[in-house]
Parts: structure tokens; sequence; C-alpha cells
């Protein structure tokens, strides 16, 4: 339970930490909120040579609204998001799944981009990345690029990030005026690890649906868009049969893992149920909001 | 492997040391600085027992390095009571018999502290969810749940505005609004006053630690703050 013997870097600018990544690749980690690493590296489950802490990096710790998107540095922690009155107006799908992230003194060291990152399978953010078609921002020797959620998680734990760049912004479209959203998920007890959870994002226009998104967490080795149930729903009404077949649709489309916490199709199942509250939740708030 | 020169201050008084980056900040606390009143259980950030206050704000202390923590103002159990006199949230876990073998106690009472501070009349769903990130095995949480209960009632009654530590710098003070998607917001979004962690923090835990200042134990210097 004593992590193994590494090297420090605590760099101060981008740049500091993008050359020492450069200089030792794979071998190096980087170190954020540290509330997904450092367990793994405490049970030597990751034995890193090299660390880049970037916590004293200055100027990624910021949360700011454009227009139409809001764009959160590298090193804003997960409860300064979700205590921001920006999020809460701009983007309450990221901010109901934060108070659901671990326990407050994780999202008191948490990152926002560092939950991203590590791509967790279960994890919340990268569903809600997913879900509203967000972006990452990374840094590397060749320079900066954007990454969209739909080409950056890969599989467990694996993201399409090189092992020399680092996220230093992820950006979060924001919730047009009117749309309904929610997020549902199940857990054990408050602060674990969903079983099976799903982000659900609906606009109305003319009484039917003009979009919906659905993006799930926990039944697959990444966050799943449940692309055929948002084409089922786009173009009709909404009604209790509806969602009772987008959530067989959702059924249809994963493919979730058994464990010890849940049989896989224990999550299917679930997934369903939790596709129909969220779409039924969304739809409450589109309807307050008209 | 190399070695880090690391200075902070727990509960208003200044320690230094030099570590190995590997080790964790609660191992520091307890070995180099010899308080052990601050517990690991797990060591893997599930079960809260080494719950300290990291400039103001519940952090687990098995999941930094104490390389990590160069420069910061902490806050452990031994930091709450005045001397003899209990801290309002222990008093109340006593009476209400909110811990048995008491292991798990220290992370309970650091998760308490800020949890009142930041919700000052909760329910008793907030009070579960709030610690939640805290595991007991003694007492099956009914007594703890309680005694937080009663602590809330205590404190809110304002005669003791100074048993809080300040919180970390307001949420608002990373927040920024851009007029159009092509303004780069100066320092790329960080503003000057988000330097400034917990000042307030610091000043308070140093009158309460100096007054509770426990016997020095571990292999870091020690240097007591003045009062003031």
């Amino acid at each position: 339970m004593k992590p193994a013997a590494f090297e420090y870097f605590a760099p101060r600018t981008v740049e500091q930490a993008v050359d020492l990544l450069a200089q030792h690749g794979d071998q190096a980690k980087v170190l954020a909120g540290g509330q997904s690493l450092v367990p793994l590296m405490n049970m030597r489950l990751a034995r890193p040579a090299v660390i880049v802490d970037i916590n004293r990096v200055d100027g990624l710790e910021y949360i700011v609204a454009a227009p139409a998107v809001l764009r959160i540095g590298a090193l804003t922690r997960q409860r300064a998001a979700e205590r921001s009155r920006l999020v809460a107006e701009r983007c309450p799908l990221l901010r109901d799944a934060l108070r659901l992230v671990g326990h407050v003194q994780i999202r008191n060291r948490g990152t926002v981009a560092g939950s991203i990152a590590h791509a967790d399978p279960a994890a919340e953010l990268t569903a809600v990345l997913t879900a509203l078609d967000g972006e990452v921002v990374a840094r590397g020797p060749g320079g900066t690029r954007v990454i969209a959620a739909s080409d950056l998680f890969v599989t467990y734990l694996t993201t399409s990030l090189d092992p020399r760049e680092i996220i230093t912004e992820v950006r979060f479209p924001a919730l047009p005026p009117g749309t309904g959203w929610s997020w549902m998920e199940i857990a054990r007890r408050h602060g674990d690890f969903a079983l099976a959870g799903v982000g659900v994002v609906l606009a109305l226009g003319g009484g039917v649906i003009t979009e919906a998104r659905i993006a799930l967490t926990g039944v697959g080795p990444t966050p799943v868009r449940a692309t055929s149930a948002e084409r089922l729903l786009t173009g009709r009404a909404p009604s209790e049969g509806l969602w009772a077949d987008a959530a067989e649709a959702v059924r249809a489309a994963v493919d979730p893992d058994g464990d010890i916490h849940a049989s896989a199709e224990y999550r299917r199942h679930v997934a369903g149920v939790l596709v129909q509250r969220a779409l039924c939740e969304a739809l409450t708030r589109v309807r307050e909001a008209a | 492997m190399a070695l880090h020169d690391v200075r902070l201050r727990i509960n208003g008084t200044e320690y230094t040391g030099r570590v190995e980056a590997r080790k964790t900040l609660a191992d520091f606390i307890r070995e180099d600085c010899g308080l052990t009143g601050t517990h690991l259980g797990c060591e893997h950030g599930v079960c809260g027992a080494c719950t300290i206050l990291m400039n103001g704000e519940a952090v687990r202390s098995c999941l930094l390095f104490a390389v990590q923590a160069d420069g910061a103002e902490l806050m452990t159990v031994e930091g709450l009571a005045d001397g003899d006199r209990l801290h309002p949230i222990q008093q109340a876990y006593w009476e209400h018999h909110a811990l048995q073998c008491g292991f798990c106690t220290p992370g309970f009472l650091m998760t308490s502290l800020v949890f009142l501070r930041d919700h000052p009349h909760p329910t008793e769903r907030e009070i579960r969810e709030g610690l939640a990130g805290n595991l007991c095995r003694c007492t099956g949480y009914q007594n703890i749940v309680a005694a937080v209960a009663a602590a809330a009632e205590a404190l809110a009654s304002g005669a003791h505005p100074d048993f809080f530590p300040a919180p970390a710098r307001p949420t608002a003070s990373v927040e920024q609004i851009e007029a159009t998607e092509d303004a780069v917001p100066a320092a790329h979004g960080a503003p000057a006053d988000m330097q400034g962690d917990g000042a307030t923090g610091a000043k308070k835990a140093g009158r309460r630690g100096a007054r509770g200042a426990t016997t020095p134990r571990g292999t870091a210097r020690r240097t007591r703050k003045p009062k003031g």
C-alpha cells in the first residue's frame, strides 16, 4: 500500500510539462488531482518511473463561459466546477453528474480533465463529454490539437492521447435555452462508481423531439452514445411508450460486463430503466423552461 | 532517489522535512511530524480515515504526496480541541456515542468540520451524503449522524464563530465570462486573485493550533509559529 519509488518533477509551465513528457515518454505519468492515479500507485498496479505533477503550473485553473461553450482548464477541481454558477447555468448536465463523482474529499482534489484523461469505463464525466459532443485540447511536442469526445475514448482506461501529450482544457458545449437534460445513475452507495449511468439531452419543437442525445457509462469499455435510440426518438412526439421503445433500443445496443457488483444482464436492464427515467425528467425540464 | 524539501504548516505550527517523492502526506504527518491522530485505514482513498484539511478543504492525505503539500496550510484532528476543551463537534461525538473503537473518528471529525461549515442547517439526508466518504465498522453510523445533527444545532447558535476554518478561495475567483468566442482571457483565464490560498484560514488555524500543541515525536523540524 505504499507506492514504488519514482522521479518527481513539478513544472511551472505547460511547456516545461510537455518537455518532460517528451523526454520520458510512456515512462511518465501526469499527476493532476491524483484521485485515480495515486490509488493505483499505492496498490502498485501502476509503477510510473516519472511523475510530472502539473499542480504548480500556472493558468490552468479556470472556468470560462464563451457564448456556445464552457471551457474548463486542466487544473479546475471537480468541486469548483460543481459549485460554479457558470456551470449550473450553462451546463447543468455536468453539474448534476459532478455531484455523484466520488465523495467530497475526492472532488476537492480531483480535476474535471483528469477524470476524462483517466477514462474509467464507469466514470460520469466521460459520458457527459460524450453526450454533449465535447472536446479536449491537448498539448504535445507537435503543438496543440483538439480531440472530439468521439475520437478520444479507445477502451478501458485508454484514450487516443499520446503519452507525450497533456490535456490543457476540456470544452463542454453549452445547452441552448429550453433544452432539457438529465443525469441518472444507479450505485450501491452514494459516491461509489455507478453500476450504470446515463446522460440525456432533449430538445422539442412543434410538439416533436428535434434532438435527443443519450450517452451511457458503466455498460462497456468506453462511454457509449445510443445512436439507434436517438434516431428512434427524433421527429416523434414524446410519450411513455416512446421512452419504453428507446429503452429497448438501448438494451439492444449496449454490451456490459458482469463483475462482483452486478451481472451483465442486470446492468443491461438497469441501463434501459435509467434511460426511461432520464428521458422523463428531461422532458419535464423542457416543459418547465417553456 | 532524490530527496525533496517540504515546508508546511499543520495546526499553525511550521514543519520542515526532507522526503522521498513517494512518501504520502499521511505518512509525513504521522512519521515525520509525529502527529499520529491522523489514521490510515485502506491507503487507497476508500475509507476516509486519513481525511485532513488542506487549505481549508477536506482531502484524503493518503492520496497526496508530501512534496505536493509544500507550502500548504493543513489542519489535522489535533487542531480541533483547545487544550483539554473539546471542539463542539468532538463534544457531540462524545455525548452521542458516535465512536466505539475510534479508529475512523479523526477522519469523521475532519469531514464533519467542513461539512458543518458548508451546511450549517443540514437535513439527515445531507448529513449521510456528506459523511458517505468515511467508513465506520463499529457504530452502524446512526450515532455519528445523530452527533453531527447535534453539533449543527450547538454551532448554529452562533456562539462559536471561531470553530470553523476558512474555506479555500471561492469558485467565483476562477470563473470568467467571455464576450466573444475568439477573445482569449488574460493569462488564459487565470485571474490574479486566485493565487491567495486560504490566508484567512491560516491565521485562524494558527491561533487555535498554538494553544493546542502536542508533544513532538517525529523527525521533522518543528518551529512554533509566534501568536498573532
